[in-house]
């Protein structure tokens, strides 16, 4: 009798430890199109400022982590299908995908912005949008903005922001929308990006926008939330952080305190 | 699994197969007329007139649609003298890119067809006509055509039903088609299943049609 109940005990014992898990293996889904928060170099590994924040925390939470690359398409699906098990990706919080999947607090916030050919004329207005050719990665919280708020624009959606650049370039569209920093490093600082210039206010409506970037896991694997915002928080106070951002921006990608 | 998400964005979804029906079928019938005369070239033994039906032929069978679609899309915005200049009225739509490109490549494999019907063509049929005393180009019209046509339907079904499929990429170049559609509503749900199942069943829809369209016009001929 006592041995079953040894058992029983050992038994009980083990689910707490399994449910309290302390994530010593966790893999990272990244986008590798995101220049420069997330970009694919010629020899196929990827850097950027999402890489090395994941690394950053990897390395606070002693966790070995892999980093799998994923298109910006299928990556929360792919996060349910288990194929990794978080996505650091400068995604958005927004209330849309937080029915889906949960988030740490945020780990940076930059407003979205348009871009377009520098001189172009810039209303915020529906009206002037009307018939004018806009292009957004789909998917994104800037694809729900344009979306909601432009409806009588002619949307262009497109797997990637690079794409989204290229077609600009090309003279297809008139105006682009992606993260403001995003846009600086991806475009405007790369070869050709010259001739075009941010235009419009900086757009961080909480409603399209959320309260921005966080790390997005699982439902159920809320310690594991717990452990991503205890490491955020290390490594905004040891300076990592700071080393980090001084790398790729020359402007504060945090925002104000929680 | 949640099918009333293809139920709420059924317009989403009707758009896209609108948008795959008039471009596939636009680009059949353009591709038709470059067919016909590539492929009668094609069987030409002078290699003057049959080099650059050739060659023509050769690209287009030798490389992937999706290829062809970035040469166009993205490959043609580098050339000035397209770029800078009416053309590029037309190279900058999205629609007509894929248009071009669906054509051209439609336009070969149907003149590989018709090179295959014309060469296989029963001799004794020909020079029966050519004892009624007809001339080359009644031959073409009365015996060649006819006969090649009900011999090319089954092979040309195929091929129509390839280019809807082979269709599914223009959804890669920001075009909304039934594949886009389900991009879009995939993006929108995070529910890959459901929004592609909905696109499968369309595809479907089409190609059966297709394929019931072709099997009554066969009948038609071997009934005679």
């Amino acid at each position: 009798m006592k041995k079953i109940s040894m058992l029983i005990a050992l038994f009980t014992l083990s689910v707490n430890v399994a449910q309290a898990k302390e994530w010593t293996q966790i893999r990272i889904g990244v986008e590798g199109a995101y220049p420069p928060f997330s970009q694919t170099e010629a020899d196929g590994s990827v850097t950027g400022f999402d890489i090395d924040i994941a690394n950053a925390l990897c390395a606070e939470m002693q966790a070995d982590c892999t980093l799998i690359k994923q298109d910006w398409d299928g990556i929360i699906p792919a996060l349910m299908a288990r194929k990794f098990d978080a996505i650091v990706a400068t995604m958005d919080i927004t209330e849309e995908r937080k029915k889906r999947v949960a988030f740490t607090n945020k780990y940076q916030h930059i407003p979205a912005r348009f871009a377009a050919l520098k001189g172009t004329e810039y209303q915020g207005s529906p009206a002037f949008m009307a018939g004018k050719k806009v292009g957004v990665q789909r998917a994104t919280s800037m694809d729900l903005y344009i979306s909601d708020n432009y409806p009588d624009a002619e949307i262009k959606r497109y797997g990637s922001a690079d794409e989204a650049y290229l077609d600009l370039k090309a003279g297809r569209l008139d105006f682009i929308m992606a993260d403001s920093a995003a846009i600086t490093g991806g475009l405007l600082e790369k070869e050709g990006g010259d001739k075009f210039e941010l235009v419009g206010p900086k757009l961080n409506d909480p409603k399209w926008f959320g309260e921005g970037a966080g790390i997005a896991v699982r439902q159920q694997d809320k310690d594991l939330v717990e452990q991503f915002n205890a490491a955020i928080k290390a490594i905004r106070a040891d300076g990592t952080y700071q080393k980090i951002q001084d790398k790729y921006f020359t402007f504060d990608v945090y925002g104000s305190e929680e | 699994m949640d099918f009333s998400i293809f139920i709420n964005e059924y317009q989403f979804y009707l758009a896209g197969l609108w948008t795959t029906v008039w471009l596939v079928a636009l680009s059949l019938l353009l591709g038709l007329f470059i067919a016909v005369p590539v492929g009668l070239l094609r069987s030409s033994e002078n290699w003057l007139i049959k080099g650059p039906a050739w060659s023509f032929m050769y690209f287009f069978r030798g490389t992937p649609l999706l290829v062809q679609l970035f040469l166009i899309y993205y490959g043609a915005a580098q050339f000035d003298l397209i770029h800078e200049t009416w053309l590029w009225h037309y190279f900058q739509e999205a629609w007509f890119c894929a248009l071009l490109a669906f054509t051209l490549n439609t336009g070969a494999y149907t003149a590989e067809i018709i090179r295959g019907v014309i060469s296989t063509m029963p001799k004794s049929e020909l020079e029966a006509a050519k004892a009624y005393g007809m001339s080359e180009g009644q031959i073409l019209r009365r015996i060649t055509l006819p006969n090649s046509l009900r011999r090319a339907l089954p092979a040309y079904s195929n091929e129509i039903i390839f280019m809807i499929h082979g269709s599914a990429i223009a959804g890669i170049v920001t075009i909304v088609d039934i594949t886009g559609a389900a991009r879009v509503v995939n993006a929108r749900y995070y529910a890959p299943f459901e929004a592609y199942f909905g696109a499968a069943l369309l595809y479907m829809c089409l190609t059966f049609s297709v394929i019931f369209a072709f099997k009554k016009w066969e009948s038609r001929y071997s009934t005679r």
